[in-house]
């Protein structure tokens, strides 16, 4: 006789919400870093800039943001070199923006593969926000280079302990994006309509998220709406990344917090909408 | 031993929604959520047709599964064969989690790698080495499982001189080659394998076929196998599933089950009703009914090239006519024609019988037009496209060519 409770595992119709099958995820880590190093190895084959392709893209958008917004605007940026600010907020944006266009074709893009074989589906969006981890690195690096110039030319050099905060707040950037990437391609697997949304939508929000401006700024020339931006967590992240880099202001243990907490939060939500669409989308796709 | 169930399927039933999803998705979509608010059951769930893809559809929804039930043991090797949209696929995909049940459930003791497809995700780009490390992830194994058994891969995909080369510089059947040989190394208890065997030459065929008879007989561990090759489902499995329309029809032996697959569906029978009937009262001649049957005046669909198949046509004469003939046309894959037969229509005899010789006709889809005529002068009745039945080949050299197509017939020639 057979006993009836031995089954390694259940094919059901539906699961719980919060079966989240983690463990799963671990067994299969080492596909994520096989993933990470296809993209790294095939993004910019038959390029011919190749890599520079990461430095060229901050580096021309920081140039034309500071002639619109800080010389034609005069907008102010305190003490901080223009250029610099302004590549500061583009570099922390841009792998935030990254993660979440990336991640947010994830079912749609690899539906070739999912409708194959099976993993854990959260592995590919997880790869993506990985790999884009080592353009922000790259990028980060210009940054510094960047600064170092500026400080030979006479800037102010002001360095402090906040910059130990610098992990914590690029975790929070890759999960709100991994989380919000993840919402949307779950969605998008029944409503496309979402797909033209996303880039519009990116840069709608990078101009509510306090890249190119100081949140004082718009505290004091739109008290009224200036909120909108004040509670935008990405604005939260943008401040916070310019605080700690370039020395603008203190930065305390509390808003790093808030900030984690956010981001963790969205990034369950996510998860938990991800894991329940990628059960069935292969037959809404 | 014996008796041990290492995967049970459970009234499995998968439905999908026919024609485009898009319009009216948010409806359905707020519909379900409010039954499910007032606890009521889903309301699409209850409509739906059976899987029957040649009737027209009543409802929007479609059970490509309904209520499938099965066991199976350790160490077992099944075939799960029926025609196309019987199925198959749909039960390969929820076992390998590609996508969920509609209800019912699937409880397994062992882990499930399958092989809906080899090479999934090979990156044109990268080199056959880093291809096996990546497939082989996808399919389940770590990093240390495939560093162990690189060279083993390696070697039977015999792609040794290429192994550092971009995987886009392969042929396809390189392609094809190193992808198995990473699935064959897998270490699954449970291996779901779709027709991969149909590409690749005779040499790697048989190489596959070996590889999956040692994973099952060698190393006890049970494979789920899909094909319409009957030769291979014949060498490997020791039982079937048949599916149709998305419901078992038969569970048994291979040779049982294989021979009720070959009768499954419209058998090639051509009948004309009353009121075709009726309307032919004016003419001259006329077809009652065709037939295709083999020698145990059995009519099926399908044949294999080491019978005889046989065609009966009955006409029905109001006059009599001088010189009309019976004109029999057999069309290959509804496009090219492949030989006809004339014979002059006799008195009083209204039954032919024509018999086309075994090891004549190749594999593939044979339909027939029948004509009643005077030729260059008059047709009197025609009937176009009818009795459609398949050839499959058992015996012939041939079949080591696999889908190769080797010619419309086999050819009557003597090696000197």
């Amino acid at each position: 006789m057979m006993k009836k409770n031995d089954w390694l595992f259940e094919i059901t119709p539906k699961n719980s919400l919060l079966d989240l099958n983690l463990k799963e995820v671990w067994q299969y880590r080492d596909l994520l870093f096989l993933f990470v190093k296809r993209d790294v190895i095939t993004v910019y084959k038959q390029t011919i800039l190749g890599p520079l392709w990461y430095i060229i893209q901050p580096l021309f958008t920081s140039i034309i943001f500071t002639l619109v917004f800080n010389n034609i605007a005069e907008i102010s940026t305190g003490t901080i070199p223009p250029f610099l600010f302004n590549l500061a907020g583009i570099t922390a944006w841009s792998y935030f923006r990254d993660c979440l266009t990336n991640t947010s074709d994830t079912f749609k893009k690899n539906e070739n593969i999912f409708g194959k074989v099976y993993f854990p589906r959260v592995i590919m969006p997880m790869s993506i926000v990985v790999s884009n981890l080592l353009k922000f690195g790259i990028q980060l690096i210009i940054f510094i280079f960047f600064y170092i110039l500026y400080a030979f030319k006479g800037m102010e050099v002001q360095l402090s302990v906040d910059l130990l905060y610098l992990p914590f707040l690029i975790i929070s950037m890759g999960m709100l994006g991994l989380g919000l990437g993840m919402i949307i391609s779950s969605m998008v697997t029944k409503y496309r309509d979402l797909t033209f949304l996303v880039s519009f939508g990116v840069q709608l929000l990078m101009y509510l998220s306090a890249v190119m401006y100081p949140l004082e700024i718009v505290k004091v020339k739109m008290p009224k709406y200036a909120w909108i931006v004040e509670y935008n967590p990405m604005t939260t992240v943008i401040e916070t990344f310019r605080n700690i880099i370039l020395g603008t202001g203190s930065v305390s243990v509390m808003q790093i917090l808030y900030l984690l907490a956010t981001a963790v939060v969205v990034f369950l939500v996510g998860l938990v909408i991800f894991n329940k669409t990628e059960k069935t989308f292969i037959d809404t796709i | 031993m014996k008796d041990d169930v290492i995967l049970k399927v459970e009234n499995l039933s998968k439905q999908y929604r026919l024609g485009t999803v898009g319009t009216g998705t948010i409806s359905h979509d707020l519909n379900r959520w409010w039954a499910k608010i007032r606890g009521k059951e889903d309301p699409y769930l209850r409509v739906g047709d059976a899987n029957d893809r040649s009737s027209k559809a009543s409802s929007e929804y479609v059970w490509a599964l309904k209520d499938i039930n099965f066991d199976v043991k350790r160490g077992e090797v099944l075939g799960i064969i029926g025609k196309n949209g019987a199925g198959k696929s749909t039960l390969l995909k929820i076992l390998s989690k590609v996508t969920g049940p509609t209800t019912g459930s699937i409880k397994s003791k062992g882990r499930i790698a399958s092989l809906l497809e080899v090479g999934t995700g090979f990156h044109p780009e990268m080199t056959g080495r880093e291809n096996i490390f990546l497939n082989g992830a996808i399919l389940g194994m770590t990093k240390k499982e495939i560093a162990s058994k690189l060279d083993e891969i390696i070697d039977f995909s015999g792609c040794e001189r290429y192994v550092d080369t971009p995987v886009k510089r392969y042929s396809s059947g390189m392609k094809v080659r190193l992808a198995f040989a990473v699935a064959a190394h897998l270490e699954p208890d449970i291996l779901v394998v779709d027709e991969v065997l149909a590409v690749g030459d005779a040499e790697f065929q048989k190489k596959a076929i070996g590889k999956m008879q040692d994973i099952s007989k060698g190393e006890g561990r049970t494979v789920l196998f899909v094909s319409h090759d009957m030769a291979a489902v014949k060498r490997l499995c020791n039982k079937c599933i048949l599916l149709n329309n998305g419901k078992v029809s038969k569970i048994g032996s291979t040779s049982e089950i294989i021979d009720d697959y070959l009768f499954v569906d419209k058998p090639p029978v051509f009948i004309k009703t009353k009121d075709e009937l009726f309307k032919m009262k004016k003419t001259d001649l006329y077809f009652k009914s065709v037939r295709v049957f083999d020698d145990k005046n059995k009519t099926k669909e399908t044949y294999v090239c080491s019978e005889n198949i046989n065609i009966e046509v009955e006409i029905g004469v109001n006059s009599k006519v001088m010189n009309s003939s019976l004109f029999i046309m057999v069309m290959k894959n509804n496009e090219s024609r492949i030989f006809s037969a004339e014979k002059l229509i006799e008195d009083d005899k209204y039954i032919y019988k024509l018999r086309i010789d075994k090891l004549f006709l190749t594999k593939g889809n044979y339909i027939l037009d029948v004509y009643l005529h005077i030729p260059n002068t008059k047709r009197y009745d025609t009937l176009s496209s009818i009795c459609s039945f398949d050839v499959i080949d058992d015996i012939s050299p041939f079949i080591v060519h696999g889908g190769f197509n080797h010619g419309a017939v086999f050819g009557n020639y003597t090696w000197v």
